[in-house]
């Protein structure tokens, strides 16, 4: 296929679920040559085998740097890249920096085949991250479900309090003392610990 | 009050001036409220230093040079008052290419002329058996591991270009790649080169001192439109940076230094492999013998602190002479005027002292290096891609 009807994409990540979400929104759009790299063992090797038009990267991959040799004019190197987004275009930088990627596309494709790709990248990326902390969130949430339960639990029984009672003892002193019902919780916790 | 900086940093030892300045409450001291970030490349370092996500950072000083001239990406004028450190680097190459730079080798071990002529020869020899070119690996295009690992092997008669390959590898990818024989030798700075060596995989065969005896290697990089608003805090800074450097050179605190520089969330590899490298007392092969040598890091002894614009114009020579960009007077001065003596003896209440023709650079191989005849220093080389 060539770069002129589907520009070959190529996604260096080593998140199989942020990859598979960023690589079907790509074929959504109609982007079909779309490959993902997962082993950073001899990457330059993988991609100048594949000769993308495009390589997306995350930014937590230490193997960004593998991909500025791209830029230098050198016998290894046989399509240099250009410049990631054009030099006056900072807010591009600014938005997939934020987003966790970085976007290397190869000399000689249009700026205005580039600016789907990118701002498709940035949302998917974007989503990916939200997700993410969804997950913590319930991760930590049902973490501290448990700490408030066995905390409750040493109430009832040290000082003979009903569970209702033994909760609202709780959130009364993590209000006066600013912190989470989790943190008094965990404090509980930590000390029948240590008086056992 | 003053709003909080972000500064980000690698996790390498020659960061330690910085990390000891914030964890030892140096920039608290000061009146600053400094988080540090760990990156994992030096790509991101430089992003987010360009767009404003940190104010400051631990950063390769070539780097700030091509960030400013606008090599290899959007040209962001970066200046660098605060040198982190001079050297720290070393070469480090597999048990198989010791052995065959020792077999060829005519002189000493230690003398990089020789070792660089008896790659020469290994090159040579895997040609005529039809063997693979060595595999150089190196820490970033513009680096200063790029330009030694270049500097030390041209000086033998070996093209980087044509008879070997050179590739980037994260830092702490070096050590596996060796192992499974992707790269025959690296250049990086500490810890990796220890940790080879620990591990039994690579000998080193020199600390980048010996090919040069004064090498800027990580400067404290601000952009220049921040400098010129925030000069109170960039002073701050640069007083905190210089205080954790003249903590870490006094050798009663270097086990604190290393413990500091130890933690997880800083370098994070064990304190003993830090304290070695800032002792500059490294074990250097598996069978354990070690190699002492005063210059092997620099954070703060012979005025390593003080950016030399003259270090400044090595680099830029270096692009040069290996096509990374085209000679150009305005760029060399752009280039020199990235590293601020000024901003430092300011911060400092120091008198400042003229940097001349003298040889600041020091290297093993070629005529003194003169920053106002780079044209005369390069053609004195051989191998290169400028052409007078």
């Amino acid at each position: 296929m060539s770069a002129e009807s589907s520009p070959k994409i190529v996604i260096v990540d080593e998140s199989p679920i942020r990859a598979a979400i960023l690589e079907e929104g790509l074929r959504e759009a109609g982007f079909t040559g779309v490959v993902h790299i997962r082993e950073m063992q001899s990457l330059l090797a993988r991609i100048y085998a594949l000769d993308p038009d495009v390589i997306l990267i995350d930014l937590e991959n230490p193997s960004r740097d593998v991909l500025e040799q791209m830029f230098q004019v050198s016998r290894a190197v046989k399509r240099p890249i250009a410049m990631f987004v054009d030099q006056s275009d900072a807010a591009s930088i600014q938005a997939s920096v934020d987003a966790g990627v970085s976007a290397y596309i190869v000399d000689g494709l249009k700026k205005e085949r580039i600016k789907p790709i990118l701002d498709l990248c940035i949302s998917r990326f974007n989503a990916f991250s939200k997700l993410q902390d969804e997950l913590d969130r319930t991760k930590s949430a049902l973490e501290d479900r448990k700490v408030i339960d066995r905390a409750k639990g040493i109430l009832m029984k040290v000082k003979g309090l009903t569970e209702d009672e033994a909760y609202v003892l709780m959130r009364s002193t993590a209000m006066r003392e600013k912190k989470k019902i989790g943190e008094i919780a965990q404090s509980i916790l930590t000390a029948s610990e240590l008086l056992k | 009050m003053i709003a909080p900086l972000h500064i980000g940093f690698i996790p390498l030892v020659d960061a330690s001036a910085l990390i000891v300045a914030v964890d030892k409450g140096f920039t608290a001291a000061e009146g600053l409220d400094v988080t540090l970030v760990r990156e994992v490349s030096w790509s991101n370092v430089r992003d987010k230093l360009n767009i404003g996500l940190f104010d400051a950072a631990h950063l390769l000083a070539p780097v700030a040079i091509a960030s400013s001239l606008g090599l290899g990406h959007v040209k962001v004028p970066i200046v660098a008052p605060f040198n982190l450190g001079l050297n720290g680097n070393a070469i480090t190459v597999s048990p198989a290419l010791h052995a065959a730079i020792m077999s060829e080798i005519d002189g000493s071990a230690m003398d990089p002329m020789a070792t660089a002529q008896a790659l020469a020869r290994v090159v040579a020899s895997r040609r005529k058996s039809g063997a693979d070119p060595l595999t150089f690996g190196m820490t970033f295009p513009f680096s200063t591991h790029n330009y030694q690992l270049r500097f030390w092997m041209a000086a033998g008669g070996v093209d980087p270009d044509e008879d070997v390959h050179m590739v980037v590898l994260p830092p702490p990818y070096m050590v596996d790649s060796l192992a499974n024989g992707q790269v025959d030798a690296f250049c990086v700075g500490a810890p990796w080169n220890s940790i080879a060596v620990d591990l039994g995989v690579g000998h080193i065969l020199h600390f980048v001192s010996d090919i040069l005896v004064r090498a800027a290697e990580k400067v404290l990089a601000v952009r220049q439109s921040w400098s010129e608003k925030n000069p109170e805090v960039l002073a701050a800074l640069i007083r905190a940076s210089a205080r954790a450097a003249e903590f870490i050179e006094h050798p009663e605190n270097r086990t604190e230094a290393a413990r500091i520089l130890a933690q997880p969330e800083r370098i994070g590899v064990d304190a003993e492999v830090i304290q070695r490298t800032l002792d500059g007392r490294l074990k250097v092969s598996p069978d354990g013998a070690r190699r002492e040598s005063s210059r092997y890091l620099l954070v703060a002894r012979e005025g390593a602190g003080r950016p030399d614009p003259a270090q400044a114009a090595w680099l830029y020579a270096q692009m040069v002479r290996w096509g990374q960009t085209a000679m150009r007077p305005e760029a060399l001065k752009t280039a020199m005027k990235v590293f601020r003596p000024d901003l430092y003896d300011a911060a400092l209440g120091q008198q400042g002292k003229a940097t001349g023709p003298s040889d600041a650079i020091g290297a093993f191989a070629g005529p003194a290096f003169d920053p106002a005849d780079i044209a005369g220093h390069l053609a004195a080389f051989r191998i290169g891609h400028w052409k007078p």
